[in-house]
């Protein structure tokens, strides 16, 4: 599903991501973890094409994503507030964002309805546009947002920063349900070791832009990551 | 403490981002703003010798009759453009200052707005040119001084009235009536308020009254602030209630309509655009100034047109350049989801087209000045549509300010939003059609010259695809770049 062939960033001098391959496959659950400044955005910038590398690329489903657009259709991302347009309602948010992925309304009814739990009654008919939001509950109309229009690929950055914990502890079984599809990939980043290895099937640790491990997840591995972490 | 305070003020002036343009910008703004002073500075010296010899009479006194009308449009422009010092506050509330301090020093800092020093340019040189024809010194002194009381009362009833909209507009309407009133010569408002502000100059002790206006004001407005001192008070920030809307009419266009939608939403929730949107409306009115003969300059047959192009294109100006910086905020979603450059463009485009032909059809009126003036309209707008639509898109993608939608504070003049890319753009937007229009006017006669600039219009519209490719290939090769400078907020 994903490629990356030595890709790396500069930003003058100084490297932040150099990895020189990485495959992650259709259908995995794949966690992206690192301290600050590791490289995992840039990673999904450059994922998203919001970026360009300085060597290399990256291939979505065999397409290169900063060379072709034709990614688009099958991949949805939250990555942080600039995903969010601040002057709509969360309700015609979602319908714009299912307008741009081909869903009608009925459908996207139908999909937001599976999440009303998750939203805890604070994001739906609220009379309030989302600038107006607190953080949590603009991260959780984020996050739904990119399930809209059955996309292969998606891509979520931090998804459990922020979140209150009934609202983190839902979205990992939301993860799960969505890993269990074989048709849908799901990439996660956090610094928060534990929600990470519970939902992910296999984890990547960068470090200083590069990729220092690549663990299949196991019942070790949240003790494995732990020991490199505290150094 | 106080130190600390300025040294702060300091940074946060000198780092701001706007502060960081290149030079030749820098130089640019500071013949602007010297322009500015001078032309102020002119009018406050030579405002008594023009009126004592076109009206032969005291120019002091001429001028305490309008006081009252400046002093009030001076508060409406701070209601619309001075931003409240609240914001700054924040960080320190939670630090060993006493409160007091910081409410003495955010409303200190007011006082030294470019609303309260234009003014300066204007009552300074005017008080001189007063003492040296030989008006009596403490007179004018304490006049002069009387006055500075009062345009820094504007300052702090603008602070204390701030977003108490109905009393704003009540107090515009009456400004109006009043005005409309004594144009036709029913009600003279100057003739009682002009007894207070002569008492002003004539007897001293009156002077002292705006010093204490002066006085309770700030205090009722450091009150006012030491009160509301909490987050969730004075310094929260107004959410209006929001309501979903359908616009489902706009369906039929298709992944058109989604944008379209969007867009309309734009336009009305947030005060950046709502103020584009107003100004736009104003730009139809001012093809008055053309057609009415009251500039004398403006006679010549080519303004004409000129004129044509801004009556019709107002809102392809104003709304049009900045595309795509009103997608600013969260064009790093518009860069990942399932949209296609020519479609984005594509919707901004139609609404730019839309606009004109409203505006062109609201701008009928002009009929009444003669077909002539309004056939110039409607091949303004032709070349509007055909040929400077493309060219707004085009040089947009060189602007890389990222927009505040909330706030209005820099609706008026950009600084950053003014490059050399978008300078030469403007040539061909206006320039050109005048050209072409004087070409056909002055060797055939007018109508050939309309044709000409018509035919231009319809030619570009023609070649839509072509150009739309172009313009593509633009924004692609510019895309880094501006979702780079999109996130350097501030």
């Amino acid at each position: 599903m994903i490629i990356a062939n030595n890709l790396t960033k500069k930003y003058g001098s100084q490297q932040v991501l150099h990895i020189d391959n990485l495959d992650i496959p259709k259908g995995e659950s794949f966690g992206l973890v690192g301290n600050n400044g590791a490289g995992k955005t840039t990673f999904f910038s450059l994922l998203l094409d919001l970026i360009q590398p300085t060597t290399g690329n990256i291939k979505n489903n065999d397409i290169i994503v900063n060379e072709s657009e034709d990614w688009k259709p099958h991949t949805s991302a939250f990555i942080d507030e600039t995903f969010l347009i601040g002057y709509l309602t969360p309700e015609e948010y979602f319908y714009f964002i299912g307008e741009l992925r081909g869903q009608n309304k009925a459908d996207v009814d139908a999909l937001i309805a599976k999440f009303e739990d998750f939203f805890h009654g604070e994001i739906l008919a609220q009379k309030k546009y989302l600038r107006d939001l607190s953080k949590g509950n603009q991260k959780k109309a984020g996050i739904v947002a990119s399930f809209i229009g059955n996309p292969e690929l998606i891509i979520l950055d931090e998804p459990f920063a922020n979140l209150d914990p009934t609202t983190q502890i839902r979205l990992k079984e939301i993860i799960k349900d969505l890993a269990k599809n074989k048709d849908v990939t799901v990439l996660v980043s956090s610094h928060d070791l534990s929600h990470v290895t519970e939902v992910c099937e296999r984890i990547v640790v960068l470090n200083k832009g590069e990729v220092v491990r690549d663990i299949q997840t196991s019942k070790e591995t949240l003790k494995e990551l732990e020991e490199f972490f505290a150094g | 403490m106080i130190k600390h305070f300025i040294s702060l003020q300091w940074k946060s002036f000198f780092r701001s981002a706007s502060f960081k343009t290149n030079l030749a910008l820098k130089i640019l703004m500071a013949f602007g703003a010297l322009y500015f002073i001078v032309v102020f500075g002119a009018m406050g010296a030579g405002a008594y010798y023009l009126i004592e010899k076109q009206l032969a009479i005291d120019p002091l006194d001429l001028i305490n009759r309008f006081l009252i009308y400046y002093i009030v449009a001076d508060l409406v422009i701070r209601y619309l453009m001075q931003k409240m010092p609240v914001l700054d506050i924040k960080p320190l509330m939670y630090l060993p200052i006493k409160r007091a301090t910081i409410v003495n020093f955010t409303l200190g800092k007011t006082a030294l707005t470019f609303f309260n020093i234009i003014h300066a340019f204007f009552f300074v040189p005017f008080s001189i040119v007063l003492l040296i024809e030989g008006y009596p010194a403490l007179n004018v002194i304490l006049w002069h001084l009387a006055i500075i009381a009062l345009i820094y009362s504007n300052n702090f009833l603008n602070i204390l009235v701030n977003n108490k909209d109905a009393l704003f507009y009540t107090i515009v309407g009456i400004l109006i009536i009043l005005g409309v009133l004594q144009y036709y010569g029913y009600f003279d408002i100057t003739e009682y308020t002009s007894v207070f502000f002569n008492a002003l100059y004539k007897q001293p002790f009156v002077a002292i009254l705006p010093w204490i206006l002066l006085g309770t004001l700030y205090f009722l407005s450091f009150n006012y602030f030491r009160k509301n001192f909490y987050l969730d008070a004075g310094l929260s920030t107004k959410h209006s209630v929001a309501k979903t809307e359908n616009l489902d009419w706009l369906n039929r266009f298709g992944s058109l309509g989604t944008f379209l939608k969007n867009d309309i939403k734009l336009l009305k929730r947030n005060k950046r655009s709502r103020t584009t949107v107003l100004m736009s409306v104003l730009f139809i009115f001012y093809g008055l100034l053309f057609f009415t003969n009251s500039i004398e300059a403006y006679n010549a047959p080519v303004w004409k047109i000129f004129a044509g192009i801004f009556v019709s294109g107002g809102f392809l100006f104003t709304f049009g350049q900045f595309v795509p910086s009103w997608d600013s905020a969260y064009y790093p979603l518009m860069m990942s989801q399932n949209i296609r450059y020519k479609e984005y463009l594509d919707s901004k485009w139609y609404l730019v087209i839309i606009a004109t032909l409203i505006s062109t059809v609201i701008a009928s009126f002009y009929l009444y000045f003669g077909w002539e003036v309004y056939l110039s309209i409607i091949v303004g707008a032709i070349y509007n549509i055909g040929v400077n639509s493309y060219l707004v898109l085009w040089g947009g993608a060189y602007i890389k300010t990222p927009i505040d939608l909330t706030s209005n504070k820099k609706a008026f003049g950009d600084s950053q939003a003014f490059n050399m890319k978008t300078m030469l753009l403007t040539l061909p937007k206006l320039g050109l059609p005048l050209i072409v229009y004087a070409i056909g006017h002055y060797a055939i006669n007018s109508s050939a010259g309309f044709a000409l600039v018509a035919i231009v219009g319809i030619i570009g519209f023609a070649f839509k695809n072509a150009v739309f490719n172009k313009i593509e290939r633009v924004y692609k090769k510019e895309k880094y770049k501006t979702l780079a400078a999109y996130k350097q907020k501030n």
